[in-house]
């Protein structure tokens, strides 16, 4: 394991982190006391913590949200089995959705960058445009990536349009990469030697004794194994299921109340997403198939928000029904 | 007189996107102003990353009471124009005037528009200008309706005088105007008043702001100096760097640090677009070496270990970054010492250029053979140039290419000398993209031309080809900057080049292979092939006939298949004509002269036409060029007149034995020399003596005027005289259209 200390700016401060769950449990505890609700992952295979219901789905409709959790994300483009210092094919991001925005979102998340020991006095934090957009999701909104002394450390976003619908009102994302911005706190350069846990336990484990194992076997999983029949025609089934839920009638016969099946639909587009990933790692998806999977996935997740805008925690109202619906996208 | 001070205070707006914002401020809040009647002596905008600043001095206090008449029908016309006159002007019948007018009595509305006092004008001009805002990418956020390019927070308007400040009362969506502001974000963070320009600016700086992005330019700069100069080097110096960086900070810090002995063999422009792409970092050289050996980064604060931390943290990320170059640099030099350059690039079969032009490799194979083909008008060797063509786009299969696509050519240039290829191939790699702007300098060395033609020329025809050219503001392909390219190339290296015959083959060979690989029932309607009920795609197919086959290449054969080619070839001319005048305006050829030049023979050659349009401007400069346009144009007009009049064409020849003055006599004589002497200079493409020649015409054709009647009563001298007229006119248009141009 690196031994950090000498070089480490944070370990100045005695209150410095010193592993990569005492900055997790430090986010939440943060987010905590700034009301949010704190939530576990969502438990299907996403590219990023976006994907969330609680924050795909929750960011349309009016009705107030605050919620925060750990998601863990699949990118299998990223596998290096283990090897590459700052790449993963699995790794966690930290997540924060509130709506509508509140007026001082980027004082509560720079209040966070504190919580997690970077001392804001010696650092140069710097909020530089990127504006996000998911192909996928279609969604998009405007924002900035925060640097600390030149490094990305989040993605910050205020929510324009998702699912094809506006926002209104607008939801402000955060998205911290956790162990880039551990590595950074923690004086780390290699993730795989990052502390888990608190390196004084009776047992300290490394994120390599977690996972390093587990990114041999998926990078060649992700690279060589999957099997590109079974995933297209998994990829074909979740379409169809998407599809097929969404197409019931939203009073149930069997409850006699009023159900429409967004969620269960969403499961089945993000299952969509995520091995539509698998086969553009596997390489067997051109470069004009591409732009057309990216289509199809992005078909789904509109018909979901569709979908969860006609449910009562999309905003839906006996009222609502009756009246147009105002809140799609003009353009 | 007040002075107005305003203050649009947000979140972080994005560097590219603030000098524009401050000119469009300055501009939308002054021309309101000034159209409700406002005067005012100066403006200034400023900004920083949080702020857009309006500084305005000496604005008139209140807008003048303007006194308007209309006058309305008169007072017997019908009610309904009387009524629509009362509504149009919001006036009662009592209050208008009656006046006298040479028809009768006349309803006249006057109307007084009383003076306004300044800040509610203000007021209303700055909330249009907020809610109106040009931005190019704006946003909504919490639960308003307000856009901005990021939250807006608060709103400074305040009104000096005299008499003291006053706020100017203002309230958009909850945003109410004061007369406060806040200073740095993690420096002086709290929220300050202020009670004028003066006071603002000097408490900002108080306060760690530098207001003026021209004055944070300036700091950033001698502090990136002078921490080079202390070490014995130079900033590379950088300007749209430094206003993007100026727009990152409100408070800069330069730092300075070195760059890692590992990374120093990397290619200088790798370490450049590297820190200056991810990380905004300046590039520092050793005037010595010429190697990048450092750099400076700019922070926005001051801290108490004197930036070391933000230093320390910069570097990491630097070394990531500088790794993953490194990486780079290596892998694809071991593919090219492995495979070449042209191994590397064999991956370019599996990647689209267009759907309907195939595979960047099919579009390399054109190149080649068009490069060859060309080799030899630039002075080029055709192998080589061929051997070119076949290399300068491998690097868009290198590794950093892939990372940093602006670095392509000249990534090429780098692995073509490490595989040993002749330089002319390595200088093709990085020039053929050349020129990229107008400003961009024109290749010389003819490899490079010859391959940066080819892949210009081979774009061009293809999107002409599949009717893909750029309309109004979009040229997705970039094809009016490829056009302007060839024609810089052309007339750079003053190559001779019939512009049709290049193409016309071109668009043909597109055309037709395209047709030939499209569907196949259209190939089975151009044969008697016969397709199976079972037959697959992929399967091979049995010709039971002959297939009439059409030479791609073909130009003349194809036509006759595909009649829109040639329209496709013209258009594709005219295109590159409307280029051509763009590019001479610019050289201060005026659009008469190119009209005139280009509607002559061998407008396909941009060089002659060049030259024969720099010889009649040069031209129509001299008094006899002016004169003589006039003696023209009259013969023309009179010629022209009664040859529609007369329904003939008098083009038979004037015979000098009905010359009656001596003025014509002289002019037959005059127009025999000209013609002696014109033709030949037109055969030499001595342009400028063949207008010498024609200038002598000038003095007799005025004086012919003078003395001569055209339209004589004696048939005989008329027919004669229109038929001289009609040998001025071809002796005149034979050295340029003088029909098109003015004056």
């Amino acid at each position: 394991m690196s031994n950090p200390a000498p070089t480490n700016p944070a370990t100045s401060n005695p209150a410095a982190p010193r592993s990569f769950q005492d900055i997790i449990l430090r986010l939440m505890n943060y987010w905590a006391s700034k009301g949010c609700a704190i939530l576990q992952p969502y438990d299907m295979e996403v590219g990023a913590g976006t994907f969330h219901p609680a924050t795909t789905l929750r960011s349309l409709g009016s009705t107030p949200w605050a919620a925060a959790y750990v998601q863990p994300s699949r990118r299998p483009t990223d596998g290096r089995y283990g090897e590459n210092p700052n790449r993963l094919q699995h790794y966690y991001q930290y997540q924060v959705l509130i709506k509508p925005s509140p007026a001082n979102l980027q004082e509560l998340y720079l209040g966070s960058l504190a919580a997690i020991g970077i001392d804001l006095a010696l650092h140069d934090i710097r909020f530089v445009e990127d504006d996000w957009e998911s192909p996928t999701l279609g969604a998009w909104g405007l924002g900035w990536e925060v640097w600390c002394d030149g490094m990305e450390v989040s993605q910050f976003t205020y929510f324009q349009q998702v699912g094809g619908h506006d926002c209104k009102p607008v939801s402000g994302e955060l998205t911290y990469g956790l162990e880039r911005l551990a590595m950074y706190v923690l004086g780390v350069d290699h993730v795989m030697n990052m502390p888990f846990n608190d390196p004084e336990a009776p047992i300290p484990l490394t994120y390599g004794d977690v996972f390093r194992q587990a990114e041999e076997q998926y990078s060649r999983y992700n690279f060589d194994a999957a099997d590109t029949e079974i995933l297209l025609r998994h990829f074909e089934d979740a379409e169809k299921e998407c599809e097929h839920l969404l197409s019931f009638p939203a009073e149930d016969p069997n409850s006699g109340k009023r159900i429409v099946m967004a969620q269960p639909a969403y499961d089945q587009c993000i299952k969509a997403s995520h091995l539509f990933n698998l086969l553009d790692a596997r390489g067997v998806i051109s470069v004009t198939e591409r732009q057309a999977y990216i289509g199809r996935v992005r078909a789904l997740a509109k018909k979901c928000a569709d979908a969860f805008v006609q449910t009562p925690a999309g905003g839906w109202t006996p009222d609502t029904s009756k009246a147009p619906d105002t809140s799609k996208a003009e353009n | 007189m007040p002075d107005l001070l305003i203050e649009l205070f947000s979140e972080e707006i994005p560097a590219r996107m603030q000098g524009t914002a401050r000119e469009t401020l300055r501009k939308m809040v002054t021309d309101g102003l000034v159209e409700a009647g406002l005067i005012y002596a100066h403006a200034a905008a400023f900004s920083t990353p949080r702020r857009l600043t309006l500084a305005i001095e000496g604005l008139t206090a209140e807008s003048p009471t303007l006194r308007e008449e209309r006058k309305g029908p008169q007072t017997t016309a019908p009610e309904k124009a009387i009524e629509g006159f009362l509504r149009s002007t919001g006036l009662t019948r009592d209050q208008l005037e009656i006046r006298d007018d040479k028809k009768g009595q006349v309803y006249f509305a006057v109307v007084t528009r009383p003076g306004r006092q300044a800040p509610g004008i203000i007021a209303e001009v700055l909330e249009k200008t907020i809610r109106t805002f040009p931005w190019p990418k704006s946003m909504r956020w919490g639960a308003g309706s307000l856009r901005w390019v990021r939250p807006l927070h608060g709103i400074l308007c305040l009104l000096t005088s005299e008499a003291g400040a006053e706020v100017v009362p203002l309230d958009i969506d909850g945003i109410r105007a004061g007369n406060t502001t806040r200073g740095h974000r993690f420096m002086a963070p709290d929220e300050f008043s202020v009670t004028s320009f003066e006071d603002y600016a000097a408490k900002l700086k108080s306060a760690k702001v530098v207001l003026d992005s021209a004055e944070r330019e300036e700091i950033i700069w001698n502090e990136a100096k002078t921490l080079a100069f202390a070490r014995g080097l130079e900033v590379v110096e950088d300007r749209g760097l430094l206003t993007e960086v100026a727009g990152l900070v409100e408070w800069p810090v330069a730092l300075m640090g070195d760059i890692a002995e590992d990374f120093l063999a990397l290619p200088p422009e790798v370490l450049q677009t590297s820190m200056k792409e991810h990380q905004k970092f300046f590039s520092v050289r050793n005037p010595a070496t010429g190697r990048i050996e450092g750099f400076v980064t700019v922070a926005n604060r001051e801290t108490a270990d004197n930036g070391a931390t933000i230093l320390k943290g910069n570097l990491k990320v630097l070394s990531a970054r500088l790794s993953d170059a490194k990486f780079f640099w290596e892998h694809d030099l071991r593919v090219v010492r492995t495979e070449g350059l042209e191994g590397m690039g064999a991956g370019l079969a599996h990647v689209t250029f267009h759907n309907k032009l195939g595979s960047q490799a099919e579009r390399i194979a054109r190149i080649e053979a068009l490069a060859r083909e060309i080799a030899p008008l630039t002075g080029a060797a055709p192998d080589l140039a061929a051997q070119a063509a076949r290399v300068v786009k491998s690097d868009l299969r290198s590794a950093m290419v892939g990372e940093f696509p602006e670095l392509q050519g000249l990534m090429g240039s780098y692995y073509a000398r490490a595989e040993g290829l002749p330089d002319a191939v390595a200088d093709a790699c990085k020039g053929h993209y050349s020129p990229l702007g107008p400003s961009d300098e024109v290749p010389t060395d003819p490899v490079t031309v010859a391959v940066a033609l080819a892949d210009k020329i081979d774009t061009l025809t293809g999107f002409w080809a599949i009717d893909e050219k750029p309309t109004g503001s979009k040229d997705p392909f970039a094809l009016r900057r490829a056009a302007l390219g060839v024609i810089r190339l052309v007339l750079g290296n003053g190559l001779r080049v019939k512009l049709a015959d290049v193409f016309a083959p071109r668009i043909s060979a597109h055309v037709v292979n395209r047709y030939y690989s499209g569907k196949l029932d259209v190939l089975s309607a151009l044969s008697d092939l016969q397709i199976p009920e079972d037959f697959k795609e992929g399967a091979e197919l049995q010709f039971s006939g002959s297939v009439k086959a059409i030479d791609p290449d073909d130009y003349a054969s194809a036509v006759e298949h595909f009649p829109d080619l040639a329209d496709k070839l013209q258009d594709l001319l005219s295109f590159f004509h409307d280029r051509l005048k763009v590019f001479l305006k610019e050289q201060n050829i005026p659009y008469d002269v190119i009209d005139a030049v280009l509607s002559m023979p061998g407008a396909d050659d941009l060089t002659l036409v060049v030259k024969r349009a720099e010889a009649l401007t040069a031209f129509l400069k001299t008094d006899d060029g002016t004169n003589l346009i006039q003696g023209f144009k009259r013969a023309n007009n009179i010629l022209t007149q009664a040859e529609e009049k007369d329904g003939v064409e008098y083009s038979f020849g004037a015979d000098p034995k009905f010359a009656d003055t001596a003025e014509e006599k002289a002019l037959f004589a005059a127009l025999d020399r000209a013609e002696a002497a014109i033709a030949p200079a037109m055969q030499a493409e001595d342009f400028a003596a063949a207008m010498a020649a024609m200038a002598a015409l000038r003095a007799p054709i005025d004086a012919f005027f003078t003395a001569v009647q055209i339209n004589a009563d004696n048939q005989i001298l008329r027919r004669n005289r229109l038929n001289l007229l009609s040998r001025i006119r071809q002796i005149c248009l034979s050295v340029a259209d003088l029909t098109k141009v003015e004056g």
